[in-house]
């Protein structure tokens, strides 16, 4: 599902006392399978935008399309629902939205509001919770018993359920220790590729960003200031410190050692496979000399 | 969604009505609320009008701000004004229409209740609106000062009045957030049957209630960790001061009530 925004503008409590402006002009594409992330620093605007992406905010100005569905401050509220079933946001520390009985009810909430049988519901309910790694007797047990990294999980197969085409993630790794964060967004990416996802990263990790997207959209301000390849983006140093936000650890490495020996290397590196390999393809160049 | 609700919340600003003492402010919305029982008759019903009209001015809060966010309790004011007037049976029959009757008396009482009504939240609505929880509660604690000798725990009270003063727009917020995450799971509360829509509200309250009680745990650990211990030998860094603007407005106040006796039937 194609998603774009058009000129998009939203104001917090407009036409009250504490009316504040939270996105201006925001232009923005994302393309149908694209691994999209968008990246800036706290309160650029980026978690405003992403719940503009299955209308639980409609915009105070411009244009939103969502597939086939278009989006503008008068759209009424009756049409959204069908949005929302095929586009699943997973928004930050999504533990907090659990509240059923048992751990398969609650996964099953979402799937069971969009009107799918109750036993496929509850096939899907447990296929996900062995896909996210918990084990299969929390199935009947109360939410609110497990740990928090397993809460997180399921609050994510809650969204999961209902199988969504295009996801939006909201810091999904937040607050959880190194291996939990990998393992995550190890997940994601499968399901991305697998279920052919359209999958939207909202994040403070450009490492994340390099790594998984292929798409960068980087906000400042409320506006949308650059986009394009991870290539693209983070090849401009410059433009990303003036926007507050820093280079993967990756790229970062690669700049020193380009210092360190007096020229590029080729390419970007942006996971540390291929700054490894940039850099034994450099040392092979020198010995060569 | 919840952002125009002004229930509890307080506009920073500068106004005459912002800079009285937060005592003064109480006293005078507790007299005038009692002082409101006293009209009873056109004049004094427009004088109790024309009084609030000059508060609210004086707090400098737009108007069209403060009766967007009283949308909620006007439904309640016209709730009971057509309450009177269908039901109330006395005086001059004025409409005769089919099987609706309506009388004078029922006309004339249902306005009269129905400015009370509106004087009574506007007014209340002002003391909130120009003055932070903080103060009020400061306020609070200074007037209930004196039943300390009757061992009444009044520093607890107001501790406890301005911890839920201060959740308010905290769990605004968070119930904002997990009615948003909901809907994205699919559930839909401004749609369906009266018994959907209830069964909708659930998804919403449990987690609200679970974070509430993680917040009141995690507040009493900070709050001890801290070394609170109560309200005794305890000072305060912020003093109240009584200025000439708070003894204008009581002697306003003695002058509105003096008005009200001689004007009313």
């Amino acid at each position: 599902m194609d998603i774009s925004l058009q000129q998009v503008g939203y104001l917090y409590g407009k036409d009250t006392p504490f009316e504040k402006r939270a996105l201006q002009g925001v232009d923005a594409t994302i393309r149908s399978g694209s691994y999209s992330a968008i990246i800036g620093h706290t309160g650029s605007g980026k978690s405003t935008l992403l719940m503009h992406l299955n209308g639980l905010l409609k915009p105070s100005e411009g244009i939103v399309k969502i597939g086939d569905t278009t989006i503008t401050a008068g759209t009424k509220a009756k049409g959204l629902k069908e949005v929302r079933r095929h586009v699943g946001i997973v928004f930050q520390f999504p533990e907090h939205q659990l509240f059923e009985e048992t751990v398969e009810k609650d996964i099953m909430f979402g799937p069971m509001n969009f009107g799918v049988p109750e036993e496929e519901a509850r096939r899907r309910a447990h296929r996900l919770i062995e896909l996210l790694g918990l084990p299969p007797e929390v199935a009947q047990q109360s939410p609110f018993d497990l740990s928090g990294g397993q809460m997180r999980r399921v609050a994510i197969a809650g969204v999961l359920a209902f199988k969504p085409s295009v996801l939006v993630l909201d810091e999904p790794t937040a607050g959880l220790d190194p291996r939990g964060r990998l393992e995550i967004m190890e997940l994601f990416n499968r399901l991305h590729v697998e279920e052919k996802l359209t999958t939207i990263l909202v994040t403070h990790s450009m490492e994340d960003a390099a790594r998984y997207a292929d798409n960068i959209i980087v906000m400042h301000n409320g506006s949308s200031v650059m986009s394009g390849t991870p290539q693209e983006v983070f090849a401009d140093e410059k433009k990303l410190t003036s926007f507050r936000l820093g280079l993967p650890r990756s790229v970062k490495f690669q700049r020193d050692v380009e210092k360190l020996i007096g020229r590029p290397l080729q390419g970007l590196a942006l996971t540390e496979a291929q700054l490894a390999k940039a850099i034994a393809f450099a040392a092979k160049e020198e010995g060569g000399r | 969604m919840l952002e125009k609700m002004i229930f509890g919340r307080y506009i920073p600003g500068n106004s005459f009505v912002h800079k009285l003492d937060p005592r003064s402010k109480l006293s005078f919305v507790f007299l005038f609320i009692i002082g409101v029982f006293l009209a009873n008759n056109t004049i004094t019903y427009a004088v109790l009008l024309g009084f609030t009209l000059l508060v609210i001015l004086s707090s400098r809060i737009r108007l069209y701000f403060l009766f967007n966010g009283l949308k909620p309790i006007l439904f309640l004011i016209i709730f009971t004004l057509l309450m009177h007037i269908f039901f109330t049976k006395e005086g001059a029959l004025l409409v005769d229409w089919k099987f609706i009757k309506i009388y004078e008396e029922g006309v004339r009482q249902g306005i009269f209740i129905s400015i009370r009504f509106l004087v009574l939240v506007l007014l209340t609505s002002i003391l909130t609106l120009t003055t932070s929880p903080i103060s009020i509660t400061d306020g609070m604690e200074d007037l209930l000062g004196p039943f300390k000798r009757l061992k009444l725990p009044v520093h607890e009270l107001a501790l406890m009045m301005s911890i839920s003063l201060r959740f308010i727009p905290t769990l605004m917020d968070e119930t904002d957030k997990i009615l948003k995450a909901q809907l994205a799971r699919g559930s839909d509360i401004s749609t369906g049957s009266i018994k959907q829509r209830i069964r909708a509200v659930i998804p919403l309250l449990v987690p609200l209630f679970v974070s509430a009680f993680k917040r009141a745990e995690d507040l009493a650990v900070a709050m001890e960790v801290r070394g609170y211990r109560g309200g005794e030998g305890r000072t305060r860094y912020r003093q109240l001061k009584w200025h000439w603007r708070d003894t204008t407005i009581m002697v306003l106040l003695a002058a509105l009530v003096v008005v009200l006796f001689l004007l009313r039937a």
